[in-house]
């Protein structure tokens, strides 16, 4: 085979690095709207008031039920049937995967609120803070800390997902590859290269996902062992155990 | 330095109505019932101590009183408010969320387990409930929160985070955090039984502190007997959901007329 896989790979370069542009945009702009579906759906979700509930578990079980594949079709071909408007494909695509991913969000906002021990509430009460003063300050900057691995897998998880958009017809990674594979017959370069480079884009989201969680676990007050970098991000961090609370 | 709004130094047997008065007040947890048509109340200025068993409801008053839990039956009042019914036209109908922030701006609480917030430095632990809820300016929210840690032995701590302080000094931050939304009432729920003994004493200084320089009412539920005979101006002794006995802390402490007190009394002082 000797060079002939570097060939290939760096002969497409640009071409498979303007379809990873691509992917990489509609992770972006998904996770955009799924984050604040996610962050609205969630805090809806640990009301008393059982219209906000409802509203709540009305869509995280109707959007988590439903494949983003299928929505986004429906979206993208569908719609300008029965309207007089034409949604853009990719469009379509990111409001099929942020209304598919915020859905499975939510979920996780609303179990990290109600992780947040219930004596932290009762501090807020004693102070006399209001409900948004009391989410906004003391309780969503401690749930934040508990979101933020499971969101970076969610992010993953989107990125992956928008292969769908090379079925209608959208140039983005996946895309890129059944063309070249197709043009080139090297199907498993094609293919390979691919692979590469959907791992290196969900490293670099691992590793901005970790350097977020670092900040919010040194807001409360939890130090990473010793010996970080940027090797250390890839790993999943062993901090979280040494809350404040309890006597010494 | 002023602590609190109250103006004057009413002492218990100030003149006016009680600050604090449950008149008839039932708590239940599903079938326990841990209070049973409790009657009693407080006058402005004054240090009351709450002790018993655990399990005999001095934690729930104070709980009540903070708008932590709600009563099932009785009526809580709190300087001629209801804790539970407000009036609207001339009618009562259930407190609001305005009624009971009204209410709650003359209480603040101590816990057991300190809850200070872990995300704020001790400075912004003591100025946010100040500046966001009393409107106070930034400026003098941080001069009342410098005031309050040197009363409580830790100015130098003021830019640290809680997980850097010992448990007692935590127990200290809260305390000046509670204190800087200028309460009429302080309530504190077992402030030391977190504590490891030797961090007891400081914790508990603060508070001789607060009660010998201030005229804010104390409701103090404590095992700590030597500090309840300090401070305080009244005891009482609770057992499942009822006053057993209350007296001054020499009558409660040196001649209990029940045996309830007796046989509590004799346990704790030997336990401690």
């Amino acid at each position: 085979m000797g060079s002939i896989p570097v060939d290939f790979f760096i002969d497409r370069f640009p071409l498979y690095l303007e379809g990873a542009g691509t992917t990489f945009t509609i992770t972006v702009l998904g996770t955009a709207l799924a984050f604040v579906l996610a962050m609205v759906i969630g805090v809806l979700g640990t009301l008393r008031n059982p219209v906000a509930r409802g509203v709540a578990s009305f869509y995280t079980e109707t959007f988590r039920g439903i494949a983003a594949l299928v929505l986004m079709f429906w979206m993208a071909f569908s719609i300008p049937q029965i309207t007089p408007y034409e949604l853009d494909v990719t469009f379509a695509a990111v409001l099929a995967l942020g209304l598919n991913v915020g859905a499975y969000g939510a979920e996780v906002v609303r179990a990290s609120i109600n992780a947040v021990p219930k004596a932290q509430t009762e501090a807020t009460i004693a102070l006399n803070m209001t409900w948004a003063r009391r989410m906004r300050l003391v309780i969503l900057p401690q749930a934040w800390a508990q979101m933020l691995p499971t969101f970076g897998n969610l992010v993953i998880e989107l990125m992956k997902a928008s292969a769908i958009v090379s079925l209608i017809g959208v140039t983005d990674l996946t895309q890129v590859a059944r063309l070249q594979g197709q043009a080139s017959g090297q199907t498993i370069l094609a293919f390979g290269s691919a692979l590469v480079m959907y791992f290196v884009i969900a490293q670099v989201l691992i590793v901005g996902v970790r350097l977020l969680e670092r900040r919010a676990n040194r807001r409360l007050g939890r130090t990473p062992p010793a010996g970080g970098g940027l090797l250390a991000l890839l790993r999943p961090p062993t901090v979280g155990a040494t809350a404040t609370g309890g006597a010494r | 330095m002023p602590l609190s709004d109250t103006t004057g130094a009413p002492g218990p047997e100030a003149a006016g109505g009680p600050l604090i008065r449950f008149e008839k007040v039932v708590k239940r947890y599903g079938d326990n019932v841990v209070l049973r048509e409790l009657d009693f109340e407080v006058a402005a200025g004054e240090r009351v101590t709450l002790i018993g068993p655990s399990g005999s409801g001095k934690t729930t008053i104070l709980r009540l009183l903070m708008t932590l839990e709600t009563v099932n039956d009785g009526v809580i009042w709190v300087n001629g408010d209801s804790l539970s019914h407000m009036e609207r036209n001339g009618k009562l109908v259930p407190a609001n969320e305005a009624h009971l922030r009204r209410v709650r701006k003359k209480i603040g609480m101590v816990f057991q387990q300190f809850n200070l917030f872990p995300n704020m430095s001790v400075r912004k632990n003591i100025t946010e409930g100040p500046v966001h809820t009393l409107g106070v300016s930034k400026e003098e929210a941080n001069q009342r929160a410098e005031d309050l840690l040197e009363l409580v032995g830790l100015k130098a701590k003021i830019d640290a985070h809680p997980t850097q302080l010992s448990g007692g000094q935590q127990q200290r931050v809260a305390i000046a955090r509670a204190l800087a939304m200028r309460p009429e009432i302080l309530l504190l729920d077992e402030v030391t039984s977190a504590l490891d003994p030797e961090l007891v004493a400081g914790v508990l200084d603060v508070l001789r502190d607060v009660a010998q320089t201030t005229d804010i009412t104390m409701l103090c539920v404590t095992h700590e007997m030597g500090f309840a005979r300090d401070v305080s101006h009244r005891v009482l002794m609770f057992d499942a959901g009822r006053i057993a006995e209350e007296g001054t802390p020499e009558q409660i402490f040196g001649d209990p007329r029940e045996e309830r007190t007796r046989t509590f009394l004799k346990a704790v002082l030997e336990t401690g």
